[in-house]
């Protein structure tokens, strides 16, 4: 047993650090730490900066630009990328789709898609959960049928996060209406300005538009645009999903957010009862830290260590946690969300509310926390 | 950074969990052994002095192993999962250590081999009724007598206060500041009484009871926190034994406990309640574990904090899992005959030896503003 990082892990940190604070713009990284919607702009510029130095999609098989670093390293990364406020890399290309078309797609999809997913020339959306398909993904029922050397696709995605900015959206389609719901789905690859796309915005209870609808009607697609085999993606989409829950416990941005906190609660945290959140709240990351720590170095046979489960859950009700103790920071000036910047109270109260409802959203994303639940009882309780 | 056990670890886990299963794998035998006083197994005892386990964190001059913190770690661990009700904590880790850090060469030489070699059992006369886990003394004052000391006042609960040989009292010192004297067992007048966890405790009462300096007669108050520190940490490794079988004690019953025609397992309710569970015992886990590390490698305060740390994340994690493991198990978890309840009952006597959850939020919320963030990292 040894707390510590080996000499090399620790310069690697170094690196990291020094990387991360001084080569990502220092308006992008305010702009995280402000917790304000981000820009396209700022994610395109971030993530480019990183690809070109080997940062954007580490997690990747090394030929596609991937690093073969350990799951600690991986870690370190992550974190350090988290603590310097750089937003991550865009998860639809960096952890979703491209890690996709690695494992599963041909060489000519490969060499199609993923320089460009990797450098953010392509912005990926995701096309999976439908209004009756959520947790229960599999009942999904956009449809495609072939059609000489197209499909055509109708339905509807929804929840389709940053869809306003896609180029293109990975979908999950049902290809075999006669099969069992899991076995007759295929992935297929949409180019979003092709004719019958249609993307309309939901509004959230933040007043933000983030995610969207997205609609199909009588799409074509080339079949060359499938990923793998017909009929196969479900277990292609589980592959992703299992993708999805690493690095979902957000540990590092989230132990920012509380450090931002206590400088906002000021005199406030001589309240014993504020005092006592704060530290009760830092005691619960440390532990979840240091699960996640015990996690990825444990994990180097490339099996996910079962403790894994828990990140996503504790680390999202942590999350929440940390929004909910600003807004009773803001006390009635939380009220004033709509006020701007000529108004008399400090702009962290004004957001604070707008982010806490936003953060709703991370305990029913990536697999809902009962999801989580059900996983936990099942694969490791054997319930 | 590591979170594995070595070999030789693994193997000292593999021999403890060997005696102790054999001992009390049967919950039949704990219930028995803790039925008729000392409240433990003389014979068990002599097993771990015999195994080395009773002077695992001593130096080898003085009969120990000259292990360190993951060892003692190990020990208390494989004891809290069949929750074996020998006085390991209390005598080896408290009493031993206060020793340890604070006897002469001569205190250490016949104390700590008594100890290892299982001839002694030792005890820390340490609270005090009104004392809440406070590393001082207040009620019991020591008084030079000629050229030696006596001491004055009542110490209670002393755990196994009335079995122990030898006596570790803290005291008031005349000229202020805490310090510690030996007192032998049949030189005070002892109340035992059972615990609720199947332990024993004892009111201690000293009326001008001739005492031996531990070493010398100063204020000892640092040594007292390092050694509670040491032993918050060693109690938050069994509790993690404790709470681990509590949790599986509970999935197997929930699989094969059957009501309306099927097994309980078949209930959401109950399998999500389960899987909160084993959020909190992971969670607990990792603290401990990194409190162990930290006692293993770091300074007194880094410790100090750290136990604090873990402290109140098992407290949380134990009554949350204690609670749960009952209410799943239903009727059966309330009756004796029936172990989990004794896992609770355990778990509620560890969290108030050494400071519940609260009194550890207290230390670390007065603290709060004085740095940024946590960094578990050296």
């Amino acid at each position: 047993m040894q707390l510590a990082l080996s000499a090399e892990d620790a310069e690697f940190r170094d690196e990291m650090r020094e990387f991360f604070t001084t080569q990502i713009p220092e308006e992008i990284r305010d702009a995280v730490r402000d917790q304000r919607e981000p820009t396209k702009d700022h994610l395109v510029t971030s993530m480019r900066i990183l690809n070109e130095h080997g940062l954007a999609v580490p997690n990747w098989p090394v030929e596609w630009g991937g690093r073969d670093w350990s799951p600690l390293r991986r870690h370190i990364w992550h974190e350090e990328m988290q603590r310097a406020f750089v937003p991550a890399p865009l998860a639809f290309n960096a952890t979703m789709i491209g890690p996709v078309i690695a494992q599963f797609g041909s060489q000519e999809l490969k060499e199609r898609f993923l320089p460009a997913t990797a450098n953010l020339d392509i912005w990926w959306s995701q096309g999976f959960s439908e209004p009756d398909a959520g947790s229960d993904l599999a009942s999904l029922r956009t449809t495609a049928v072939r059609d000489g050397d197209e499909y055509v696709v109708n339905g509807q995605k929804t929840w389709t996060t940053l869809g306003q900015y896609g180029d293109w959206i990975f979908t999950l389609v049902r290809t075999d209406p006669e099969a069992k719901k899991q076995a007759g789905i295929s992935m297929l690859l949409i180019d979003m300005t092709s004719p019958g796309v249609e993307v309309r915005p939901i509004e959230l209870i933040d007043g933000g538009h983030e995610v969207n609808e997205v609609w199909f009607s009588d799409v074509r697609v080339p079949l060359d645009n499938l990923v793998g085999e017909e009929n196969r993606a479900w277990d292609y989409a589980k592959f992703l999903l299992g993708n999805e829950r690493v690095g979902v416990a957000p540990v590092g941005a989230t132990k920012r957010h509380l450090a931002q906190a206590k400088e906002w609660a000021g005199p406030l945290l001589d309240d014993p009862l504020v005092a006592a959140r704060f530290a009760e709240i830092e005691n619960e990351l440390l532990a979840l830290e240091l699960t996640a720590l015990r996690v990825v170095a444990h994990s180097a046979d490339g099996k996910p260590h079962p403790a894994s489960s828990v990140l996503k859950l504790k680390g999202t009700e942590l999350q929440q946690a940390v929004t909910e103790l600003v807004v009773d920071l803001a006390g009635p000036a939380s009220l004033a969300s709509g006020a701007d910047d000529d108004s008399d109270l400090p702009w962290w109260t004004r957001r604070s509310t707008p982010i806490y409802l936003n953060f709703r959203k991370a305990s029913i994303y990536g697999g809902s926390n009962e999801v989580q639940r059900q996983i936990i009882a099942r694969t490791i309780l054997g319930l | 950074m590591d979170f594995t056990y070595d070999d030789e670890q693994q193997a000292l886990r593999e021999a403890v969990r060997g005696l102790v299963g054999k001992a009390y794998g049967d919950f039949e035998n704990r219930r028995r052994a803790v039925a008729d006083d000392p409240g433990f197994s003389e014979s068990v005892w002599q097993q771990l002095a015999e195994m080395g386990v009773l002077g695992l964190p001593f130096e080898e001059q003085y009969g120990g192993m000259g292990a360190g913190a993951i060892e003692v770690g190990i020990v208390s661990q494989e004891l809290g999962r069949v929750v074996a009700p020998e006085p390991f904590l209390t005598s080896v880790v408290l009493a031993g250590g206060l020793v340890a850090e604070a006897g002469s060469e001569e205190q250490k030489a016949e104390l700590l081999g008594g100890l290892s070699s299982g001839d002694l059992v030792l005890a820390f006369a340490h609270a005090e009724p009104g004392s809440r886990w406070a590393p001082t003394a207040e009620a019991v004052r020591a008084e030079r007598a000629g050229d030696g000391w006596t001491l004055s006042g009542v110490k209670e609960p002393v755990l196994h206060g009335a079995r122990a040989d030898v006596l570790v009292v803290s005291a008031a010192l005349p000229d202020g500041g805490t310090g510690l004297f030996v007192v032998r067992g049949s030189a005070v007048v002892r109340d035992g009484y059972p615990t609720h966890d199947g332990g024993r405790a004892a009111r201690v009462v000293l009326d001008a009871t001739p005492a031996t300096p531990l070493g010398a007669a100063e204020d000892r108050t640092g040594i007292v926190t390092r050694v509670l520190d040491a032993a918050r940490v060693a109690a938050c490794n069994e509790a993690i034994g404790l709470m681990e079988v509590a949790l599986e004690l509970t999935a197997a019953y929930l699989k094969s406990r059957k009501q309306f025609g099927v097994t309980l397992n078949t209930f959401q309710a109950l399998t999500f309640r389960s899987a909160d569970m084993y959020v909190s015992l992971e969670l607990a886990r990792s603290m401990a574990v990194w409190a162990t590390m930290v006692l293993d490698g770091g300074s007194g305060e880094e410790t100090s904090v750290a136990a604090s740390r873990a402290a109140l994340r098992v407290s949380r994690a134990g009554r949350h899992i204690g609670q749960e493991a009952i209410q799943l198990h239903g009727g059966i978890g309330m009756t004796s005959e029936y172990s989990v309840g004794s896992y609770t009952s355990r778990l509620t006597a560890l969290d108030h030896l050494l400071g519940d959850g609260n009194h550890h939020l207290g230390l670390l919320a007065a603290g709060v503003s004085g740095y940024d963030e946590v960094d578990p990292l050296p």
